[in-house]
């Protein structure tokens, strides 16, 4: 699964450039993000009706294909799916059919054989909705729900769309990514995100062992000390500590690295007065973010959640729009 | 080469007929909802030509479109906004042109996603006919027939004109 096409938007993208897979954020523009963040601003809106449907998927069929477990990101795709009136299909493949030996593409098959339009994908090997994306029957949609430490594309949008919310742009602003960089596939499509986006300045606050080796390579500033990577920020996101990925050596103790990397009142304060508070979830209180920070007046930790529903119907349904008409173009094509 | 209409002609025409048939029904406390862009214009400027207090709504139909399927979904879509509650209300629905009747099809599908209203009156500033679907503005400015290759498009919103294009074909 490593030695496919390293040109993605190739892929993700239909020959007029609307979106039809949504895998990584390398290879789309400002202005595909920024349709992206308008259209789920428009979902948002629908999710504060009474009746939270509009009829955009109805009659299609969008399977949840979850290789590695997931509550917030799971729940918040179907939650997503279902408001477009799409209908549902939950498969937990870590205690389903691979267990019992059938191969990936065999289980693909199978799915594809019951009609499905949409693939959503969590897998912990990087680049497999990728390879899911090239083999796939033309016409389905692929989007990335989390790949390995590779990307996950949808989470860093959502993050996205709660920073314009409460910023209103993201020219002139200073953000920071703190904690651990090294397994995380949200910090790789943040960093990338706002680099595209235009902020000023992107920091990555973090021991040396929680950092990729390249990791400035992918557009931000390195600091050590989480007291001088305060000054002036804007936002300030906390990656959660992934304890089950920890081997070996990497960090000293628990205690150890929240006394010099959790997010606490006194360290807040450095930052600008308006500074808002971001978290992927699920926090861990008292590793990487002390409540009173958590639960306070600058946190937009749940913010992110809602928009994270709007964000997954805003890609799902543009994916599927880019597929739909794709088909129709070819068509009439082959009619000329 | 562009003609062009008298918008205003158009509107008091609009006007008489919507007052007209307010009386008919009895609605005393009417709700305005314009489709984005140029029925959102129109909803502005007749709300303050029948003296409505009551803010106008403003719909997108992007998400209602009965044409997903065959072209996916519209790029600029933008939120739709009612400042009201649609549920029991009286709404006036207006839209620039009408053709095909889908669009307003889309409209009052969404407008029911937001509530059932008590009724609901369409007002359309030119009837192009050729329609698909059995809907009937209520109240029109002008009927219009246009040749194959003319088209007609509301400008706006200061100040408001109808331009008639000739597509040279």
């Amino acid at each position: 699964m490593t030695a496919h096409d390293p040109s993605p938007h190739h892929l993700q993208l239909t020959r007029d450039g609307q979106l039809r897979h949504f895998l990584t954020l390398d290879g789309l523009d400002r202005d595909l993000l920024t349709d992206i963040l308008d259209t789920a601003d428009s979902f948002i809106e629908v999710g504060e009706r009474t009746i939270k449907k509009v009829p955009l998927l109805r009659g299609r069929t969008v399977v949840n294909l979850f290789f590695e477990s997931s509550t917030r990101t799971r729940s918040t795709f179907e939650l997503a799916a279902k408001r477009l009136s799409a209908d549902v299909l939950n498969l937990d493949i870590s205690t389903s059919a691979t267990s019992k030996g059938e191969s990936l593409s065999d289980t693909l098959l199978n799915l594809e054989a019951m009609a499905s339009d949409m693939f959503v994908v969590r897998h912990s090997q990087s680049g497999a909705p990728h390879f899911i994306a090239e083999s796939v029957t033309p016409g389905v949609a692929i989007i990335n729900a989390g790949d390995g430490r590779h990307a996950h594309p949808t989470q860093a949008m959502l993050d996205m769309l709660t920073i314009r919310q409460h910023k209103q742009r993201f020219d002139g602003l200073k953000v920071a990514i703190v904690g651990d960089v090294l397994h995380s596939r949200v910090a790789r499509s943040q960093i990338r995100a706002l680099n595209v986006l235009g902020a000023e300045e992107v920091r990555v606050i973090a021991p040396g062992t929680l950092l990729p080796k390249d990791v400035e390579s992918l557009g931000c500033k390195v600091e050590y000390d989480m007291e001088k990577g305060m000054k002036d920020l804007d936002v300030v996101i906390m990656l959660r500590l992934q304890k089950e990925r920890m081997e070996g050596a990497l960090l000293p103790s628990e205690r150890e690295f929240y006394r010099l990397y959790g997010l606490n009142r006194e360290k807040l304060a450095l930052a600008h007065p308006e500074c808002i508070v971001m978290h992927p979830g699920p926090i861990n209180r008292g590793v990487e973010i002390e409540s009173a920070v958590a639960d306070g007046p600058q946190s937009v930790i749940l913010n992110q959640v809602t928009n994270g529903i709007a964000i997954r119907m805003a890609v799902m349904s543009m994916a599927m729009g880019g597929q739909v008409a794709e088909r129709q173009q070819k068509a009439e094509r082959a009619k000329a | 080469m562009t003609a062009q209409l008298d918008i205003n002609q158009l509107l008091d025409e609009l006007e008489t007929g919507l007052r007209r048939i307010l009386e008919e029904r009895n609605v005393t406390e009417p709700a305005v909802i314009g489709i984005r862009t140029g029925g959102v214009w129109l909803a502005d400027v007749l709300s303050k030509r029948l003296g409505i207090d009551q803010a106008f709504g403003e719909l997108d139909i992007s998400f209602y479109r009965d044409d997903f399927s065959r072209i996916g979904l519209n790029p600029r879509v933008k939120p739709s906004s009612l400042p009201f509650d649609t549920e029991g209300r009286d709404i006036i629905l207006i839209d620039d042109v009408i053709m095909s009747g889908r669009t307003i099809r889309a409209a009052m599908n969404e407008i029911f996603d937001y509530g059932r209203p008590a009724s609901i009156i369409l007002a359309t500033l030119i009837d192009l006919g050729a329609r698909e679907l059995p809907i009937q503005p209520d109240v029109t400015g002008r009927v219009l027939a246009l040749a194959s290759h003319q088209r007609v498009k509301l400008r706006g919103p200061d100040p408001l004109r109808i331009e008639l294009q000739e597509t040279g074909q």
